[in-house]
């Protein structure tokens, strides 16, 4: 992969953002770290799908469907999205 | 020649509509419409819906102003036919309750794609209907990239334009387009995320005098019990008037999901499929092979449907649900059909529904899986005659071929009128089904 491992803080403002698109009244505020955001946000697949697409927009990672677990909750995304790729 | 103004009548948006509010006329007297042209804006108790023309020709008189509720049937425009244009009458295949129903316009064709007999003249300019729908729905017109001949903007891509669940009071809509607002730029009202008028007039660029509201839909509260009282009136009749009878069965998703997984890797992720959309497929394919469960109950007989326009249920964020159909669902390719799925839902949601998907619907399916709960036994949707509803997809211990493994299975269940099927055909249904998702490369 290109892309550089990203910053926790650039990879939070991407996960906020990306919700924001799916949600647009979403409480983010309101939302803990180890919240988990298909339950919080009444994610369906459809939903979901979305965000996965949003994060992959704006990150330029490459999310397979076998990432999907690792991104169950902000903490989790962050963590995801700031792992250096192998 | 004389003459002749067809009506165009308040339409039947599904079962439990018997009335209906004209929010909004997006044409005037003089205005040149074509068959399926969205032509208002009409407020049912479950959402704002855009309904489509039936005929093409010139609207000659406007017969009832915006903020008049008015029963189904009431002539609303008067239309002159175009010159050696047909007088398409609506089909029969929509549920019958007497007055006139909604063209079925299959939305995988997009209205405003010229015709061939009338090519249009000179540059591809946005139609006008295009621009209002775009000034309506908050969308800005340079941002959006035409599929259409000459790279013209459809009606389609406006639609698909749309910020996802954002849910915005038809009101506030119509005042947006009266104060030439742009609604994108609306921030939502904190506490339920819903943007309303007085977020429109707030964001008004002049604080010049606001005409008065002509008639305001209505609080969300009032919305939501206006909502909450016609889903209670359709299933109170249909527990009322359909024995139904309830059969069930675990399908292994094993093979499914594992055709999906392979297919999904290659894929961009805008691209990929969600289990659902295998469902929805199988559902389909498997009421056009047992006629008996896709069409209407009428006058005492089931008329079984032409084609299969497969509604889904949708639930909504503020509570409610709405079943709008996907059209012709069983003919799709899936990469289609999960299109399909996708805009529907964040039509529905953001309410944008059109007047045909919802009395459309031959056949409804219900996912509340999603949702966590194993097992779903649905009611039916009158005069539809039947109800599929699928349950989490769960990983359980189940035998194959004499060895027990983990496999994810889900249980599908089928819920079905009495008066116009028996159990041995329900079962036929829910073995299709079964039969259908053992083969997904063939969905």
């Amino acid at each position: 992969m290109t892309s550089d491992a990203m910053t926790p803080d650039a990879a939070g403002a991407a996960v906020r953002d990306a919700l924001r698109r799916i949600v647009p009244d979403a409480d983010l505020d309101a939302c803990g770290p180890e919240t988990n955001l298909r339950e919080e946000f009444e994610l369906d697949s459809l939903d979901f799908l979305a965000f996965v697409e949003q994060l992959s927009t704006r990150t330029g990672r490459r999310i397979d469907e076998d990432d999907y677990d690792k991104l169950t909750s902000l903490s989790t995304c962050i963590d995801f999205l700031t792992r250096q790729r192998v | 020649m004389a003459e002749f103004a067809a009506e165009f009548t308040m339409p039947s948006l599904g079962a439990d509509m018997e009335a209906g509010t004209i929010l909004e006329w997006l044409v005037k007297p003089g205005d040149v419409v074509r068959r399926g042209d969205i032509v208002a804006v009409v407020d049912t108790a479950k959402a704002a819906v855009d309904v489509e023309c039936f005929t093409s020709g010139t609207v000659q008189r406007i017969l009832i102003e915006p903020g008049q509720l008015v029963p189904v049937g009431t002539p609303l425009a008067t239309i002159v036919p175009e010159n050696g244009a047909e007088t398409a009458t609506p089909p029969s295949t929509g549920p019958s309750t007497g007055p006139p129903i909604a063209p079925s316009i299959a939305p995988s064709i997009p209205p405003s794609t010229p015709d061939g007999v009338h090519p249009p003249a000179g540059h591809h300019i946005d139609s006008p209907l295009v621009r209002r729908l775009a000034t309506r729905l908050g969308v800005d017109l340079e941002a959006v990239r035409g599929s259409g001949p000459g790279g013209r903007v459809t009606r389609r891509d406006v639609e698909l334009s749309v910020p996802v669940r954002r849910r915005i009071s038809p009101y506030a809509r119509r005042l947006a387009a009266e104060l030439g607002v742009d609604l994108a730029a609306v921030p939502a009202r904190d506490g339920d995320g819903v943007v309303h008028a007085a977020e429109v007039r707030a964001a008004a660029p002049v604080a010049g005098p606001v005409r008065p509201a002509q008639r305001p839909t209505g609080s969300a509260e009032e919305r939501q019990a206006a909502m909450r009282a016609a889903i209670a009136a359709l299933m109170a009749r249909s527990k009322r008037e359909i024995p139904h009878y309830y059969l069930s069965t675990t399908v292994d998703m094993a093979a499914a999901l594992a055709w999906l997984r392979e297919r999904n890797r290659e894929l961009s992720v805008a691209r990929r499929l969600v289990p659902a959309a295998l469902l929805l497929k199988a559902s389909a394919v498997a009421a056009r092979r047992v006629p008996q469960l896709n069409g209407f109950w009428t006058d005492g007989g089931f008329v079984p449907a032409p084609a299969v326009h497969l509604g889904v249920a949708v639930s909504l964020r503020g509570g409610g649900l709405v079943a709008p159909a996907i059209h012709d669902a069983a003919d799709l390719p899936l990469d289609d059909l999960m299109a399909a799925l996708k805009d529907l839902v964040s039509r529905a949601r953001s309410g944008r529904l059109r007047g045909s998907e919802m009395s459309d619907p031959t056949i409804t399916v219900t996912n509340l899986g999603e949702q966590g709960v194993e097992s779903v036994l649905g009611v039916i949707y009158p005069p539809q005659v039947a109800l599929v509803g699928f349950g989490k997809i769960v990983d359980r211990p189940h035998a194959v071929d004499g060895l027990l493994g983990v496999r994810p299975l889900v249980t599908v269940t089928l819920s079905a009128d009495h008066r116009a099927s028996d159990g041995y055909t329900g079962a036929r249904l829910l073995e299709a089904i079964d039969h259908l998702l053992q083969q997904p490369e063939e969905l």
